[in-house]
């Protein structure tokens, strides 16, 4: 772009704005950083409030204690589990469901697209599907958690969008070759579509290993319970699990603080581990849907 | 000239549609297990608002439940109780429209004047960050901040204030539901807009440089009319959420203390269908909820297409 901004005002509204973009990562950065911070000191440094720009009394005493306590280990193998067998049946059935609807000449292609579409619109509500995974009879098993949300409509699309970009050409030859439109999918399609399955594959990942809710109102048994649904009670209603050694004696409250960062940065840590290497398809998945919308 | 040119007749005959689907069958093949999932957790659901009009009983299924027409909402409506959860909804949404939905916008326009591209990622980078971050974290977060010994009420008491129990006093459930939404999705939420920046043809900068506009016009007749069109589209869809507010974040951030001003009809309708298992009562607020929202829906489209802006459709 042309320079013409060589003007006082001008520069001073850079200035505040550079300021301001400091400010906003600070905003966003300091809490995570003050969590691990005080995650990682001592429990009586965190209740005198020493703790403000790095540990003190560095020690992993808490980190010990959240991966000893039997429900958060427990809570982190069934995430890990939910996570897994979830996102291999999104991908799955996400794929199947974009790929007719990207054959041109597929003779159900306008039905199918209308009983998809139409659920982006309406739905039955909470209740209504509560009942139908109730009768079912997968409530209170990892199936009301995964299946349920086996496809995000918003996702199909974006990968359909991506099957579509591919050369007509190269399903032509597939066809000659003798393939069938199953083989084409996984043996053709999928590894060109790699960059958007794994954009896709990060999404709902992400989702599964996030959510909260449906375990909360699917899932009885505490033995199944995701780290999301163990987090709400340590963090939000403050129950720490009773069979951990220290929850109620005296040295508890000192630990409390430390202990409930540790938990949150357990849970956390995988997000923020990845994060860094797929923030950039996350971007040019949500840019896709912006540019469809 | 009918006569001269050969109508392409399309066939429609039944041994026609046995062949296409011949031809078709793997893709039909693809579509059953999708299509199988759509029926039983989308189009089922749908069937079962027809709860909201019936008495459940659990023994008996969806089906074979019998009638009571228009019960639930007559209880619904004769409840004052039910009036505060709508105005509770509307003003959170309110408190959105006017203070959250801004921010993405402005976000993104600040962002779109910063010419470093490194710095510039570097901010959007870390403003991404807590979209990814689970709820209960966030919230957990924002609690445990705003505990009564919490760092914020440090903070006061350093500059000799009294602390302040944030989360039990109902006056401050809506900034703080506000703010902690900004604080994880505004990052996020502004790549939509600077998606819509990016769009903007560079031509129409060198015009308004060449016709001496000076910064501040370009954005104010360039840039911000570029937008216009998404802006607008974002907040039909907004409105249209007009009584569907996020209420797991509600959830998760209020307490009996706060329901004067927190408790919303969707948490109303976790807590009466799910928690309190009064399926038919809760279906048909939902059903209220979900139709208010879509009559919403229709008349912002409306208006927005009389004043010739940009519609939905």
């Amino acid at each position: 772009m042309i320079n013409y901004d060589r003007t006082t005002d001008s520069r001073i509204f850079d200035w505040i704005n550079y300021l301001l973009m400091i400010l906003i990562i600070f905003a966003t950065l300091y809490p995570f950083y003050y969590i691990t911070i005080v995650s990682l000191s001592n429990g009586n440094a965190v209740l005198r409030d020493e703790v403000r720009f790095w540990p003190v009394g560095f020690t992993l005493e808490s980190y010990r204690l959240v991966f000893e306590n039997p429900a958060m280990s427990r809570s982190l193998m069934n995430s890990l589990l939910y996570t897994t067998v979830g996102t291999i049946i999104n991908l799955v059935m996400t794929a199947l469901c974009a790929y007719p609807l990207a054959r041109p000449k597929f003779s159900g292609r306008i039905f199918f697209t209308w009983v998809v579409s139409l659920t982006m619109f309406f739905s039955g509500g909470l209740i209504p599907l509560y009942l139908v995974v109730l009768q079912l009879g997968i409530r209170n098993t990892m199936w009301a958690l995964v299946l349920p949300v086996a496809i995000n409509v918003w996702n199909m699309f974006i990968l359909r969008t991506s099957f579509q970009g591919i050369p007509e050409e190269l399903y032509e030859a597939a066809t000659l070759d003798g393939a069938n439109d199953l083989q084409t999918l996984f043996q053709v399609v999928l590894p060109l579509a790699k960059p958007v399955l794994a954009t896709l594959l990060m999404f709902y990942a992400v989702g599964h290993w996030n959510e909260f809710f449906n375990a909360l109102i699917y899932l009885d048994d505490r033995n199944k319970f995701p780290v999301q649904l163990i987090l709400r009670n340590v963090v939000i209603l403050g129950r720490f699990d009773q069979t951990n050694e220290l929850s109620g004696g005296s040295d508890f409250a000192a630990i409390e603080q430390t202990l409930r960062y540790a938990t949150i940065m357990v849970s956390t840590l995988p997000i923020l581990a990845v994060y860094p290497f797929v923030q950039r398809y996350f971007v040019k998945g949500v840019m896709v849907g912006a540019i469809k919308a | 000239m009918t006569a001269l040119v050969p109508r392409v007749r399309r066939r429609i005959s039944f041994p026609h549609m046995v062949k296409v689907f011949q031809r078709d069958k793997y893709l039909y093949l693809m579509m059953l297990l999708p299509f199988v999932y759509f029926i039983i957790f989308h189009y089922i659901p749908m069937y079962g608002i027809v709860l909201a009009f019936k008495n459940f009983d659990i023994s008996l299924g969806i089906m074979d439940s019998p009638w009571v027409g228009f019960k639930y909402f007559e209880e619904f409506f004769s409840n004052p109780y039910s009036w505060k959860l709508v105005w509770n909804t509307v003003a959170l949404r309110l408190w959105h429209l006017s203070i959250g939905f801004p921010a993405p916008i402005i976000l993104a326009l600040l962002l779109n004047e910063i010419r470093q591209e490194r710095f510039k990622r570097l901010v959007q980078t870390s403003s991404y960050l807590p979209h990814f971050i689970s709820l209960v974290v966030v919230c957990g977060m924002v609690i445990s901040f705003l505990a009564t010994d919490g760092p914020i009420n440090k903070i006061i008491m350093y500059f000799g204030g009294e602390p302040i129990q944030w989360m039990q006093r109902p006056e401050f459930f809506r900034p703080i539901y506000i703010f902690s939404g900004i604080w994880q999705d505004a990052g996020w939420t502004s790549v939509i807009y600077l998606a819509a920046l990016t769009a903007i043809n560079p031509e129409l900068y060198e015009a308004a440089v060449i016709d001496g506009a000076n910064r501040f016009q370009r954005l104010l007749y360039v840039t911000i009319p570029g937008i216009a069109p998404t802006v607008m589209i974002m907040f039909l869809l907004r409105v249209g959420q007009l009584l569907t507010i996020d209420f797991q974040r509600v959830l998760l951030l209020y307490t009996p203390a706060t329901y004067e001003t927190a408790d919303i009809l969707g948490t109303y309708i976790y807590r009466r269908g799910i928690v309190g298992a009064d399926f038919s009562f809760a279906t048909a607020v939902g059903l209220f909820q979900a139709v208010v929202g879509l009559v919403f829906l229709l008349g912002s489209n409306t208006i927005a297409k009389k004043l010739g802006q940009t519609s939905l459709w």
